[in-house]
This record gives C-alpha cells, structure tokens and sequence, in this order.
C-alpha cells in the first residue's frame, strides 16, 4: 500500500539512500525546498568543476559534512543527497546529528538495478559510468538495510520500488514533542514538589488556583480538580507570530488530556476550547516525588492538572527513576524513593499504571511562548533547547556533573548557568538553592521544601516570585541548603573582614564580562531599531578607552545619544537658527515640539542611589559610595574626591527633601543632565586651546595692524585692503573671547557647581522613555525646587508647530536667548521616542547661537568667505549615528531595568562608545 | 603671523636686494595653509623693514586644502592658534618668499650676501614652552634677545601668562642668510606642541638647513629630538576622538611610551625617536640603559630561568619585552597583549612582524585585549608578564585584572612589576603626593605592594616572591619593585 505522504520530525538530518540513477535528487527537489538539500555531487562540482570527478570525493564530503554541520548547529532541517550506501559513509552523518541533538531519518529509495542502469545511460554525463557501479551500490544497499536502525535511525522509509517513489506527494514535518512554542502562558512555574502536598496546594491557592476534591467513581478519576486563576492580560506577552508554527498539527503528547473540563470560572460553552488563552497554567520543574510525606497526592493533583490541560510538567530524575521501578526495572531504592514506594503500596494498582502512563509521557523538556521560555528540570544550555536526542534528555534531567565529588561526598554540578548566553529564559530545578535568584536568564527555582526550605513558583512573564515554606524538615539535606553563604562567610572570617556578603549570584557573575561580548563586529537587537551593527575598527577604539578611563561598567547603565545640528541657515550671518529644526519635524508629521534652552556645560550622566546599600543592592557596588556622575564616555566626571562625595551627597539630600524616592517607588535613580560650568571640566582644554587662541590673537593682530598701517602710510598697493581685514579679525577675535568667558567661572566650592537635569531616565522596576518632554520638565523642575543652589530648572515652551505664531514666538525665544549669550536651545519632538512609519524620527536637533558657534567654528568664523564655505557640511552621518545611538541607549537601560545580565547592558553602553568613535565631523 | 627683518646697514634698501624683493611692492604669494604678503613698512636708506605676513585660510586649513596629513593634529579644529602663531607654515614660507636669500645668492649685488649686517627681527608671536626657551635657542647663535609677555586672559589674571611670546633678536653683525636659517629652523622648535608637518621631506630640509651650525649649539639634543619627535608620532584618530580633548591621555596611550622616571625627560624622548636620529644627532644619544630597560631584562631574565614554553606579555606596549623573549629559543610561543592598538601596531612595525621569516613568525602573536575582561585567548601559558601594568588600572578595577589573570588565565608563573613610591622622593621633579606618570592612577610604597601581592597569591594559591629592582637605596629601596607569583602544585 504506496505511502503519499511520509512523516518526518521537523528537525531533522534526512539520509537519501540509494544508488545512482535511484532517483535521489529528483525525489529531494520534488519533496524539499532547494536550500535544504545538501548534495555530494554539487559538492564536487564546487571543489572540482566536474560533478563527476571521484578523485575530489574527499575534499567533497569534507565539505558536505560542513554544510550540513552548519546548518544542523542553525536548527534546520537537512537532506543529504548522497548515494549513502555505505555505512562508513553513514557513520559522520549520524554522528553530526548525534551533536547537534536532532534526529537522523534514513529515506532508502529501492529501485532494480535495470532502472538505475537505463537512467543513468540517458544521461550524458554518467553514460561512462561502468555499469558495476550500480551493481555494486545495490550491494551495499542490500547489506545496509539489515544495519540501518542499529546505526542510530530512529525513522526508516523504506520504498521498494519506482511506484512506491513516485506515490510519495508529501512531506508531514510533525512538531516535536518539546516544541510548545504557542503556549504564551501566562505561566506559574513550580520548582521541585519532592511530595510536600500541602506546600504544593497551599502554593497553588497562593497563586489563585482552586482545588476542589472529587469523588471517585471510576478508575480514571483522580479525585481533585483543579481550577485555574484567569489571566489578567496586562502585562502578559503579547502573542509572537513565531507561536503560530505548528498550529494544527495534532498533540503529540501521549498523556494528552482526555477531556477538556469546562472551567466554570469561564464563559465558554461545554466545547471549552483553548482555556490557555484566558487562564494562567503551571508548569511543574519535576522531581515530583520522593522523599517527601505525600508523593501519591501530588502525583494525583498534578495529574489531574495536566489531563485537564491546566498544567504543563516535565520530568525529573526522581520521577524517572520511580518510572523505571514502575516498570519493573532493578534500581536502587535509596534518596527518599523508598517513602515513595511505601506511600505508593495503599494505592489501587489502576492508579499505579495511570501514574506509569503519565511519567512515560513526559518530554524532557519545553520551549514556550514562541522560543522565549524554555522549562527543563535540571536546565539546559541552548544549544540543546528544541532539540531531541539522548544527550538533551539526560542533561534535562540530571544536569552534568564535573566528575568531582565536593566534601559532602555529593558530586560536584557542572554550572551551566554561569555560562548561559542565551536569549531564552531557562526555568529549571533540581539542585536546592536557598533563594531563587536569577543568573543569566536563568532561575532555579528548587529551593528545598523537603529540606525544609520553600516551594517557590516563578510568576511568568511577570518575573515574580511566590513562595511557601515547608510545614517542617521532611529530610535532612546532605549538604546544608545555605551551604554557599556559610563557605563564604567562613573565608570572611578567614580575612578578617566583618561584612556580610550580600551580592547575588548574578552581581557576583557580572563582576567579570567577557572580551568576545564587545571586540569584534557586534551586532545588538534593539526594540526601537532592527538591529545596530558596531564595525571591529571601533570596537577597537572603544575598548580601550572603556578599560582605561571609564568607571566600573556597573556604573554604566546609560550613555547619551550624539545629537545633530538643524541644517544649515541661509539668513545673514548665522549657520544655524531654528526654522531649520521647525521644519524638520513638521516636514515628518509631528504636530507639537518641545524647545529647552541649552546649557553650555558637561553632559553627564548621574546614578544615585538613596544610600550607599541601594547602590549594593541594585548595582551590586560595594564601597563606592552613593553614586557617581559620569561624562558622555564614561568617565567619572569628578576627579576631586571630596568635591564628588559632596555633590553626591547633596543632591541625595535634594531628593530627599523633594520625597522623590517615595513618589517614584525607588531607592535609586538614572538622570541625564548638564553639569555647569563648563570650565568644571573643561578647564584645562578653555585655558590651553580657547584661551590660548585667544592670547595668540590679541598679541599678534594689533602688531600686524601697526606695520600695515605703515605700509599704508606708504601707499603700498593692497595694503589698505589688509588692514580693514586684519582689524575686522582683531575684533572677531575680542567677541570670540567673550563668547568662551560666558560659560567659565571658577569652581571652587560645590556652591560653584550647578545641575541642570532634563531627562529622568530611570528609577526601580522602570525607564521613563514613555513620558513626554513636557513631563520630563516638569518633573524635573519640581526636583529642583528642592535645592535651587544646586539644581537648574531648563527653560522650556512647548511649541504646536501648526500654529506660525507660536513658531514665531519660539524663534524670537531662542534670538533673545542666543542675543543674551545662551548656547542656543534644543528641540525635540514632544514624544520622548518619536517614530513614524518610516521608523525612528532624530530625538532632538540642536539649534546653536551666533555668539556660541564662534568657539566651534574659530574667532573669523563670520567674515567674509568663510561662513559660506562653512555652510557647505552634512548632518546626515551624524543623524544616522544619533539614530542609532539612542536606541542602543534605550535599549541598555531598558536591559538594566528588567534585570537582564550586566553583559548585554555593557553591550549597548559599549555599542554607543564604539559609535562615537566614528569619523563624523566633531564641530555638529 | 609677522616677521620683520630690520637692518641700519647703509644703504638699508639693499635689504630688498638681498630678499630678492621690491621695497615699493606689496606682494602676495601663495603657500601651504594660505598666503603670504610681503611688504615694506619703512625703507629709507637709512633703516629699512621687510614685513613677511602670513595670512592663513582657518577653514581651509581645517578642510584639508592645507593637506594635514592625518587627523588628530591641532588643525583639526578651527579654533586654532596656527594664523596667529610663527610655525612649520612659517619655514615653509620662508623658503618660498625668501628662498634665493636663503640659499645666499644675490643676483644684482653678488657680493652682500657674504657681508655680515647689522639686523633686527621680530616675530609676533611665537609660541614656547617657557619664557627662557627663546633665549636658549637664540643667545647661543649670538643674538641680543628679548621677549613681551602676553597675559592668558587679562580678565583671569590667575591664569598668569600665555605661552605666546612677541620675539625680539638683535645681531651686530650677521649674514641674513644665517639669520634667516636660523629663523627656519628654531621657530618650528620653539612651537613644538601645535608643530604640523607639511611632509617627510620638510624634515629632511630643516635638519639640512641646520648642519652648520646645530651641532655646535649646546640644545642640539632639545633642537633635534622636537622635530624627529613627529616622525615618529603617531596618532590614532579614532581613538583621539574619544578622549574629549585630552591630549596627555593619547600621548601616553601606552602605558610604557613614556615613563618620567629616568634622570630627565630627555632621556626617554630620546628612546621614542632612536631610529630617526641616526646620522646627525648620534652625539645626543645617551648611551646608558634607562631604568625601563634594566627592568625588562631582569624580567627577561627570569623568565628564561624558569625555561617556559609558552608567554604572555600582558600589556606589552611597543613591544621591548617581546623583543627580548623573541631571543629565547626555548620559549615556543609568546603572545603580546595590550589594550592600545596604537601600541600594538607599533610593536608590530618594530618587531618587523611582517617581513618575519614563517617559522619564527609562528612563535609570536599580538592582539588587542583588555585586563578587565575574561579572556579565553589567555589560557593556558607557563609565564605571564605584567611589567608596569598595574599602576595603569584604577585600583577598584584591580579585582577585575587579578580574576582575569590569576582565576582565568592562570599561568604557572606570573611577574608583575611597579614602581616604588617610597624612592619618588629622590626624584627632583616630583612633588609630594604626585606620580611618575600622567597616567598612574596610584603607585604603591613597598609595604602596599607586599600587601596586594600576598592577597593575590593567598587568593588563588600561588606562591609569592618579592624583588627589588634597580639599585637600592638606604631607606627607600630600589625605584621599581616585582611580584613573582608560581602556582601552588599539590
């Protein structure tokens, strides 16, 4: 009976076996997208020109076995169009699939040599192809059939002749077992039972669920039910189009619910579908049992759980091993396996073989919610997530061991998730931690009931944690459960140093990043542009200075974005003036701007914290102070230690005063800002470059005026001509010092040193990218209420670019400003992220004055011939990097605020040095 | 930009002669950056003044006509002080506007050149390192010389005065195409800091300009070593654009560029251009090893006793360490970190990695890496050198270098040196509480060194020796100091 269709799992590495002339590459391009088939003979044809040409046979496979090895390392499905008659020949590609966990599949297409030998002699370039070729590849095939599955094939086709090939009209790609992928959850992820029934229901009540007894009237019944909370959907992730593969394909989980109770917290008829979509489900970490007072119930309440499709579990070595005993099999009674048994002896045996049927059914593990969450008992790396085969299976369930064994005579875990780079978050279990706590995306959420410890569930995607303690020491643990804390704190003692070590795991991990996170080309996902590439060439400039000159990186949450220009004015002596900026935004839709004067200082970044603990606590900083105020590289700005101490202080005390931190629910903060004056910390580079320039001029011009003057006296020809231009620069010169002078005066007390903040970047739990400008500035000026000896209040006005005027009104604004001696302003599009469709619009152009621009653009900027010829620059380079900028900035910070590992933080803070380093003209 | 040249020489008008100009003219002509115009404020046969004015173009030196010939100089900007201040542009103005008297030929009068006058000039302004640095240039060559002062701001008289000065020299009797020789060369030197080269062969010029009569001048060394300095600088202009405008901090990007340690500044400036002053400055040449170079072969030394077969030079700047380790046959492989890839290119041009015969070229390595970052390129080595590393580093970013180094990397051995702050006293130029280098973010007395070192090892189970390095003195130790670290086996 001819198959039409043949089943495949989704990943995996396909054999074609089959001698030449079998019709291997027909049957490949007819049931198989191009991409995915690898063939030996195109192979030959890119080593040696000649697809025929055996001699490159070597050189070919080596290839073919790349190909296919990176392909398989990318997760995708691969057919290797080889003759494959051979088990040696075999042998590579099963042992590839083999590493990269998916499963091989052998497809042997049995044609009788006479077809073979007539194909091939109609096809010119294998006319002279000896016809004891195919006989002999009939023979290996013959021999290879016997061998196939103890070769390691977990699926054999086998089609016996032409007919049986050509009936083949599909390919079914079935989903595997681990691959969940549409349940976005939300989820209540439970970390080991080990039996505590009490803990676990009082835990489920805890989390909203319901369990209700039920009698039992039938073998089947399991005598609780239970129901699940409804999901609120705020805060839920937002279903991912990803999640739609697969839909349709029917579950292949064999302990699939046998019905759908309807849930009568829910409106839905008795049809009852898809309950997932409006209630929560939990998601049991395994190690159900064993050790504890009650394994049977809880086998029974999560049973229950899963049938009713409330729940998802996955196994844990405990419950494999009481599977084993199940089924018969010899195994050690020993690590609470014996309670278990004896728990187990009252139960009927229908019960019994229900529980041997539901640990059977159990997937190592699962990837959900389109890829992002990934549940496994012991954990797993992702290399292994989404993947089949014995290895994934066994480090599932009992992780890997160094080899070592520790003084409790326990072997030593191999740490998995201190190395974990991947983007999934891992739940696992399986070894007691005294706290939760996340490392690296990763959450064990063991935390030893039986031992006396908790139960605690993992609210996803909310990211918070419930726990309930154990009733009482079920077990006595072998290695105490804080046995880390006491180990340190015994080296503690050993120093001699009194405090407490309270860094987590996680602080402790981001101690140390790792070169391969920032040298060489990066590219960084970001959520307000696709992706942002950083080029080797500056990542190279920015390590350096990072290693050099910048604060610890845990400082560094944020560093501000580069900011354009507005483009070049036509009017009269002025190169910018804000018409320009205006336009821009109006030319791209946005209705409504907000213009802030702009101080001319340092651009610095401050991270306070509420006191010296918060710091410790949030930044995992110890002994560095409240806080610290650094420049746009990451420099500290302060060089005076005292002075910092001091400006730190008091502006913790401004905060206080204004009770920021109880309003915004946070023991620290993230502002951007301007630092006053500039000479601050500039000083050395006003005296030795602006000053100087100055200096130089005054003493050289008028001498240059005195011979002129004499050559004039002289009616030497041309003379006259220069001495008009040399007392014009004499006076650009004397304006040029005036411009530098407004914005130095000495520093030499805090009192001397003026904030001015115009951005609240971040607090506790949240970025304010969200708010608009005009909310920015309010807030902010209420903060400065507080300490207006120290804080600047930015003036602002909001301006509704439909209304000329209200333009007009800010131009006047900004032509008093500048008249005054201001900087100039800034104009930025009321939004904070502002987008239209074509994507990110510039977050802010600068708009200099005519006095300001003097010391960008040199004291002769304005005389004739040179401004026109200054007119001609680009902002588009410098738009583009502030683009990209400032989402790698957003996107840091927004990495900082969800607690994500310091490396991918570091990562955008490096990613905008690196950017700065691009040759963009430093005057814009 | 002016320069006068004055003469009471009679008849006075034979200056113009002598400048192959006419006094009746303004001219102007075009040179590198700008214009010159040379006029006649006076020219009676009693006194006569040639003016030589140089009108530099600020945008156009900043949009590259003036040919810059890499980014990162001082002209990259435009507030600038080049139009006001006498520079390389003024040698090259020099030859241009006043070449056939510089060259001392007179067409009309053949024989003046030869004839020494009495001559004044003035430049306004040149730009000095300090006030007695005109004098020292200038007096030797037998000038009267006098300076105005110009205040930095007259508004911040704290500031006290700029680095411009308005020069004044005075000769009784001289040839103009000495003096004029003498202006060529002298006046880039005094500008020193914003020097601009217009080419490699401009270098070549002035030191031809100065062959009769440099060797003789008592600050031949000063002289020389400013104009080669640039031949060998370098400056990365990515990186420049990170350093908001810190100029020490891209000098010294490498933390063994230039150390102040040795007896002068000189020394070590002598060191960074060696290969270029070959030839005309041999005699400046100091001959005896620096401080940094007894260092590096007491390092060298006792990596070769312990026989390694694989090195790590961790921070190798330019390379002298791996120069040295290169000579040891033994060693099979030697991989040189550093975090400047200044540095690195530069080790890589003075360890001629590129013409390196295949075999030897597999023995070394280079990459750019950074202490404070693990680092899997790093594992695996029998010795790691960190020779004046340390003090580079901000002393809380010190955990970082020690779990890269000693928890990651782990080598069997481990050398790190560092200077001695209880010998800084001996140093003249130190003030209290000050550094050796710019870029030291501390330095460390014995006691401090001892105490750092002995955690370390306690920490990661290494055994500690300490050593001193230099010649010790009573009371102070020696001016450097060594960890050896050697893994515990057990």
């Amino acid at each position: 009976m001819p198959q039409d269709t043949l089943k495949l799992p989704e990943l995996s590495l396909i054999l074609l076996i089959g001698s030449t002339g079998a019709g291997k590459s027909t049957f490949a391009r007819r049931l198989f997208k191009p991409t995915e088939i690898v063939s030996s003979d195109a192979c030959r044809g890119l080593v040696a020109d000649d697809e025929n040409d055996q001699s490159a046979s070597k050189d070919a496979f080596e290839l073919l076995h790349y190909l296919v090895a990176k392909r398989l390392k990318r997760g995708l499905l691969t057919v290797v169009d080889a003759t494959n008659v051979q088990a040696e020949g075999r042998k590579p590609l099963v042992a590839l699939a083999r590493q990269y966990h998916v499963l091989p599949v052998a497809i042997v297409l049995d044609v009788p040599e006479s077809v073979a030998q007539e194909r091939n002699a109609q096809r010119p370039d294998r006319r002279h192809m000896g016809r004891h070729v195919i006989a002999r590849h009939r023979q290996d095939l013959r021999r290879s059939l016997r061998s196939l599955k103890e070769e390691g094939f977990r699926h054999i086709h086998h089609l016996r002749n032409v007919g049986e090939i050509d009936a083949v009209q599909s390919i079914t790609r079935d989903r595997l077992y681990n691959n969940r992928q549409e349940e976005t959850g939300p989820f209540d992820i439970i970390g080991d039972v080990h039996g505590c029934y009490e803990e676990l229901r009082a835990l489920l009540e805890q989390l909203g669920y319901q369990v209700l007894e039920e009698p039992i009237n039938d073998v089947r019944d399991l005598g609780v039910r239970v129901v699940a909370p409804v999901a609120v959907q705020a805060g839920a992730s937002p279903p991912d189009p990803l999640s739609e593969r697969g839909e349709g394909t029917p579950d292949m989980h064999s302990y699939a619910p046998v019905e759908r109770i309807p849930s009568p917290l829910s409106e839905r008829g008795p049809g009852g579908e898809a309950p997932a979509r409006t209630t929560r489900k939990a998601v049991f970490l395994g190690d159900l049992v064993d050790r504890g007072p009650a394994s049977p119930q809880v086998l029974r309440l999560v049973m229950s759980m899963v049938r009713d499709g409330i729940a998802l579990c996955v196994p844990g070595n405990h419950d494999i091993k009481l599977l084993r005993h199940l089924n018969g099999k010899n195994v050690t009674v020993n690590h609470g396996l014996a309670e278990t048994l004896t728990q187990l002896e009252t139960e009927p045996e229908a019960f019994k073989s229900e529980v041997r049927r539901f640990l059977d059914g159990l997937v190592s593990h699962y990837v959900l919610d389109g890829g992002k969450l990934v549940v496994a008992h012991a954990g797993l790396p992702e290399e292994m997530q989404g993947r089949g085969s014995g290895a994934v299976r066994a480090f599932a369930l009992f992780g890997e061991s160094t080899g070592e064994i520790d003084e409790f005579g326990l072997p030593v875990r191999y740490e998995w998730a201190r190395e974990y780079r991947g983007r999934a978050i891992v739940a696992f279990g399986h070894t007691p931690v005294p706290d939760a706590e996340w490392l690296n995306n990763t959450i064990d959420l063991d935390t030893g009931c039986v031992f006396g410890g908790r139960l605690t569930a993992l609210r996803y995607p909310e990211r918070e944690l419930v726990a309930v303690p154990a009733a009482q020491v079920y077990c006595e643990p072998v290695r105490p459960l804080n046995y880390r804390a006491l180990q340190a704190q015994a080296q503690h003692e050993l120093t001699a140093d009194n405090e407490q070590p309270t860094t987590t795991a996680q602080h402790e991990q981001d101690d140390l990043l790792d070169i391969r996170d920032v040298t060489g080309k990066q590219f960084i996902e970001t959520r307000l542009m696709r992706g942002v590439t950083i080029r080797e060439e500056n990542a190279v400039a920015a390590l350096e200075v990072m290693s050099r000159f910048a604060l610890h990186p845990k400082w560094l949450l944020y560093l501000p974005p580069t900011m354009s220009p507005t483009e070049t004015s036509a009017l009269p002596d002025l190169l910018e003036h804000p018409a320009e900026a205006f336009d821009y935004y109006k030319r791209l839709g946005v209705e409504r701007v907000v213009c802030e004067e702009k101080h001319m200082g340092s651009r610095v970044v401050v991270v306070l914290g509420r006191d010296e603990a918060a710091i410790q606590r949030r930044m995992g900083l110890d002994g560095e102070g409240i806080g610290k105020c650094y420049t746009r590289t990451g420099r500290n700005f302060f060089t005076d230690a005292a002075l910092e101490t001091a400006f730190l202080a008091r502006l913790r005390d401004a905060l206080n005063t204004a009770g920021f931190w109880e309003k915004f629910d946070t023991d620290w903060v993230c502002l951007d800002a301007e630092l006053l004056p500039w000479s601050a910390k500039a000083q050395e580079l006003v005296k030795n470059q602006y000053a100087a320039v100055a200096a130089a001029a005054n003493a050289a011009l008028p001498q240059v005026e005195a011979a002129l003057t004499e050559a004039a006296a002289r009616h030497l020809d041309g003379a006259e001509a220069l001495l008009a231009r040399t007392t014009a620069r004499r006076h650009a010169a004397t304006h040029y010092a005036d411009a530098y002078r407004r914005y130095c005066w000495p520093v030499l007390s805090l009192d001397d040193l003026k904030l001015a903040p115009f951005h609240l970047l971040a607090t506790e739990g949240r970025t304010y990218f969200d708010r608009d400008h005009a909310w920015h500035m309010e807030t902010l000026r209420s903060l400065a209420l507080a300490d207006p000896g120290l804080l600047r209040a930015t003036p602002y006005r909001v301006v509704p670019l439909q209304d000329p005027a209200e333009v007009e009104a800010a131009i006047q604004w900004w032509t008093d400003l500048t008249a005054a001696g201001g900087e100039g302003m800034v104009v930025k599009p009321y939004d904070f992220v502002p987008q239209d469709k074509g994507g990110l619009l510039q977050p802010a152009l600068k708009c200099r004055g005519r006095e300001y621009l003097r010391i960008i653009y040199g004291p002769d900027y304005l005389l004739p011939g040179n401004l026109d010829r200054l007119r001609q620059r680009n902002v588009k380079a410098k738009r583009n990097l502030a683009l990209r900028e400032f989402a790698l900035g957003v996107e840091g910070l927004e990495r900082f605020v969800a607690r994500q590992p310091l490396r991918r933080v570091h990562q955008c803070v490096f990613g905008v040095l690196a950017l700065e380093s691009e040759a963009v003209d430093p005057r814009l | 930009m002016l320069l006068t040249i004055s003469t009471t020489y009679q008849p006075a008008t034979d200056l113009g002669y002598l400048l192959h100009k006419n006094p009746a003219r303004l001219q102007s002509i075009e040179i590198a950056g700008g214009q010159a115009h040379i006029f006649y404020p006076e020219a009676t046969t009693e006194r006569c003044t040639a003016a030589l004015l140089l009108d530099l173009d600020p945008v156009g030196l900043v949009r590259g006509k003036g040919g810059a010939s890499g980014e990162g100089f001082a002209l990259e900007q435009y507030v600038n002080d080049r139009p006001y201040v006498a520079s390389s542009f003024l040698s090259a103005a020099l030859s241009k506007a006043y070449g056939t008297a510089m060259n001392g030929t007179c067409k009309d009068k053949p024989d003046l050149p030869a004839q020494a006058l009495p001559l004044a000039v003035k430049v306004a302004v040149v730009s000095a390192p300090g006030p007695d640095w005109p004098r020292r240039l200038f007096e030797p060559l037998g000038y009267e010389v006098d300076i105005e002062t110009t205040p930095l701001d007259p508004t911040v008289p704290e500031w006290g005065d700029s680095r411009y000065y308005t020069l004044h020299l005075r000769h009784a009797g001289l040839r103009l195409q000495d003096v004029l020789t003498h202006l060529y060369v002298l006046l880039p030197v005094l500008d020193n800091d914003k020097h601009y080269y217009i080419g490699e062969h401009e270098a070549e010029k002035l030191l031809h300009r100065g062959g009769d009569w440099l060797p003789q001048h008592p600050e031949r060394g000063f002289i020389t070593r400013r104009y080669l300095r640039y031949l060998a600088a370098y400056v990365n202009p990515t990186l420049e654009r990170l350093m908001e405008g810190d100029e020490s901090s891209v000098d010294s990007a490498s933390p063994r560029m230039e150390e102040h340690e040795s007896s002068s500044v000189e020394t070590t400036a002598a060191q960074v251009t060696d290969d270029a002053m070959r030839g005309l400055a041999d005699s400046t040449l100091q001959p005896k090893l620096s401080l940094h170079d007894l260092r590096l072969q007491q390092v060298a030394h006792e990596i070769y006793q312990l026989a390694p077969k694989r090195v790590l030079d961790l921070g190798c700047g330019e390379g002298k360490l791996l120069r040295l380790l290169l000579r040891q046959p033994k060693i099979e492989y030697i991989l040189g970190m550093d975090v400047s890839h200044q540095a690195l290119a530069r080790a890589a041009q003075r360890l001629h990695l590129d013409e390196m015969p295949p075999r030897q070229r597999t023995r070394i390595d280079l990459i750019q890496g950074s202490l404070l970052y693990r680092d899997e390129r790093l594992a695996g080595f029998d010795v790691a050198a960190l020779v004046e590393v340390i003090e580079h580093l901000d002393e809380n970013r010190l955990a970082a270098l020690e779990a890269v180094v000693f928890r990651q990397a782990r080598p069997a051995h481990v050398f790190v040196t560092s200077p001695n702050a209880d010998y800084n006293q001996l140093f003249e130029k130190l003030n209290a509480g000050e550094f050796r280098h710019d870029d030291h973010r501390f330095e460390w007395s014995r006691a401090e060194f001892a105490a750092w070192a002995a955690g370390v090892a306690e920490r990661h189970g290494y055994q500690l020796r300490l050593e001193s390095m230099g010649e010790e003195v009573e009371g102070v130790g020696a001016p450097s100091q060594m960890a050896v670290f050697g893994i515990e086996t057990n």
